[in-house]
């Protein structure tokens, strides 16, 4: 059955269309979840608010066995989801600048789209910033391109990498969630903030 | 704290795991109807090659990037599915913020530093991001947290650099939060 567009279920504007509604629920989420204040967001980095790793946890969980169980009905065909390519090299570096944006500038691409729809001048600054950065790596793609298409390992599953069925992966990763959570809990008591 | 929540108009923020669950299941359903997870920086990137076409189209046929981008999206490429799925998070977004009484204009900051700090710090960061998020294909949305949904390695790569980088920096980039 899914996924209804690859499966030509529905047509590609219905897609489009349900890409904004999708949308919606994403930025409604994030914004009622506390996503749209970059204080907040920096705060799982100093242990006062760890709401970010909260929620980014659950929701991987809660997607991955989602898929999982739908796969198992037979609801979806997993070979027919998009798993991201590994380019390893890239992977790496390009989560390292991430990293270094997300500390600097308090938001992800994501989050400031949410701040800025509220009103947060400096998550639309953010956006601008991020115009301005994907229009770097567009211009000077020949200086870089080799390492963009280094270590290319194909699509694996980490799963398979580390010789695990997918159910016992996930199974392990529920095991490591609790525990950053159990973490993360302590943190929030130990640097307590009122008022941010 | 509760007197302090009472005092305020805002609403609050919903439990952190409820919103995990809900965003969980958002995430699932953009693989159920696509096959595809959530994204955002995919939308900024539909953005600068159509701008990078319309401005400088000699110049732009020739980069490498307009080229990947042009062999695996068919069309415009304002009419990609990270445009749309942007659009509604603004829209999504701002009526979360309308509901809660948190629409307002300002400049969020650490009272140990100026707006104006502020503002060049979230600048650099998001120079940073958007050039970050193309090398790694993909932001924390697209590549770590849609990635990690569906097992793939990168996603697990790419999401344990970003967190492990901001944990690295956080303690030299303290002021400007705490």
């Amino acid at each position: 059955m899914g996924p209804l567009s690859v499966n030509e279920l529905i047509s590609e504007n219905t897609n489009l269309f349900l890409a904004f509604i999708i949308g919606i629920g994403f930025g409604f989420i994030l914004e009622m979840s506390g996503f749209s204040s970059s204080r907040k967001l920096a705060g799982v980095f100093y242990g006062y608010d760890t709401v970010v790793l909260k929620v980014f946890f659950t929701a991987a969980i809660t997607a991955m066995l989602g898929l999982l169980f739908f796969s198992l009905f037979g609801w979806i065909d997993l070979n027919l989801v998009y798993v991201n390519p590994t380019y390893l090299t890239s992977a790496i570096v390009g989560g390292i600048i991430m990293g270094a944006g997300f500390i600097i500038g308090g938001y992800c691409p994501g989050t400031s789209f949410c701040g800025a729809s509220i009103g947060k001048i400096d998550a639309l600054v953010f956006i601008g910033g991020l115009f301005i950065g994907v229009f770097i790596f567009g211009i000077g793609f020949n200086l870089w391109d080799g390492m963009y298409m280094a270590k290319f390992l194909g699509s694996p599953k980490i799963s398979e990498t580390l010789g695990l069925t997918d159910g016992v992966f996930a199974f392990l990763l529920i095991i490591v969630a609790l525990g950053m959570f159990w973490v993360a809990e302590l943190a929030e008591k130990k640097f307590p903030r009122e008022e941010y | 704290m509760t007197k302090l929540n009472k005092t305020r108009k805002v609403r609050k923020y919903i439990n952190p795991y409820l919103g995990g669950v809900l965003l969980g299941i958002v995430l699932l359903a953009a693989n159920f109807v696509s096959g595809r997870g959530l994204g955002a920086s995919g939308a900024i990137k539909s953005a600068v090659v159509t701008t990078m076409n319309t401005v400088a189209p000699s110049a732009s046929e020739k980069s490498g990037f307009v080229k990947e981008f042009s062999q695996s999206h068919q069309g415009s490429p304002m009419k990609t599915w990270l445009v749309f799925e942007m659009m509604g998070v603004l829209v999504g977004g701002f009526l979360s913020g309308a509901f809660a009484g948190r629409l307002k204009f300002k400049v969020e900051h650490s009272p140990s530093i100026t707006s104006r700090k502020r503002l060049i710090l979230a600048l650099t960061g998001g120079v940073l991001f958007g050039f970050g998020s193309q090398l790694g294909r993909g932001c924390t949305s697209g590549s770590a947290l849609s990635g990690m949904a569906v097992l793939s390695l990168g996603g697990f790569v790419t999401m344990m650099a970003i967190f492990g980088t901001a944990f690295a920096l956080a303690y030299f980039f303290r002021r400007n939060w705490i």
